[in-house]
């Protein structure tokens, strides 16, 4: 009996190891971001309809906003869209696009297209503000504070299921009229 | 004939495959500056095809991430800072060679605990087989050859 004691107690000590690790295990793919509790990433970017106006992370403060990060090579950004109109209709909370790595014709021309749910989106041509905020895949979506703190980010296409759950309870209206 | 055409052709592939392969082909002026940014690109974790390295990977993000990098290093960051520039924006997942802090300790010292383990219990099994070998005084039989 005895002997089988130690390779068993070892046998029980790996199933709770991987156990945890499995549990722990991020969604496939979908990796925290460090950013969350944050001041969000400031830049200063170009305006896709205003050649003469900018955008900086200061202009923002202030309020609540959503900030997108899309693209018109990016095909789930598509998918994503007509609840990015719905959430503008709302009046809840305006959403911010950040245009990332695009060609500005084809962005104007998918905006002219598909509506636009943007209040303003910001012109990422090289790629430096989705780095500074840790973005590795279009679309991404960020949920902003009035004190400029990253409070929630969502990776993927956005669904009404994912904003009832995760963006909605995190806005203060939202817990207002809950209690 | 046949077998010699057939080496020279695996070899022509061979060749012109690395070639084809080749994704980054940054080549510094500095060779101090070349070698740590082929370190520091073997290192830090393409986030959009999560196995490979920035070094490997032929997407957009990778090459944009090489670019900071590249950068950081000709404006005379350290190799760390280059580090903590990327764990700041996507985590110390980013890093192929995570760092020792308190939550990565264990996987820093599991392989040597596991060794130590490992060591007490071969000495136990010799110590107890020796023993037993010094207690048997019964003489080994053995054959006499046939006279």
């Amino acid at each position: 009996m005895n002997r089988f004691l130690l390779p068993l107690g070892a046998f029980a000590l790996l199933v709770i190891v991987l156990a945890v690790g499995i549990k722990h295990s991020p969604e496939k793919g979908i990796i925290p971001s460090p950013l969350i509790g944050k001041a969000a990433p400031s830049f200063h970017l170009p305006v896709l309809n205003d050649s003469a106006r900018t955008l900086s992370t200061s202009d923002l403060k202030g309020r609540w906003y959503v900030f997108n990060v899309w693209g018109t090579w990016c095909v789930s950004c598509r998918e994503e869209h007509s609840f990015l109109l719905q959430i503008q209709k709302s009046g809840l909370i305006p959403v911010i696009g950040l245009d990332w790595k695009d060609d500005d014709d084809q962005a104007r021309e998918w905006l002219a297209q598909l509506g636009n749910p943007y209040e303003v989106v910001a012109v990422d041509r090289d790629g430096r503000t989705a780095i500074d905020w840790g973005v590795y895949g279009a679309p991404e979506t960020f949920l902003v504070n009035p004190q400029g703190i990253v409070v929630y980010k969502y990776v993927g296409p956005l669904t009404p299921d994912a904003w009832e759950t995760e963006f909605l309870p995190r806005l203060p209206a939202h817990r207002a009229a809950k209690s | 004939m046949g077998r010699g055409l057939l080496i020279w052709l695996t070899m022509a592939v061979l060749l012109s495959t690395r070639v084809v392969l080749a994704v980054d082909t940054t080549q510094l002026a500095n060779p101090a500056l070349q070698t740590r940014y082929l370190a520091l690109t073997h290192e830090l974790r393409c986030m959009q095809c999560q196995n490979q390295t920035i070094a490997d990977s032929p997407v957009g993000l990778a090459s944009d991430m090489r670019r900071e990098v590249r950068e950081m290093l000709l404006a005379g960051k350290s190799d760390d800072d280059v580090r903590n520039f990327m764990v700041a924006r996507y985590g110390e997942f980013i890093l192929f060679r995570p760092r020792f802090s308190a939550r990565t300790a264990w996987l820093w010292l599991a392989p040597g605990v596991l060794l130590l383990i490992g060591l007490l219990v071969a000495v136990r099994v010799v110590r107890q087989r020796s023993a037993l070998v010094g207690q048997d005084n019964e003489p080994v039989e053995e054959d006499s050859p046939p006279t």
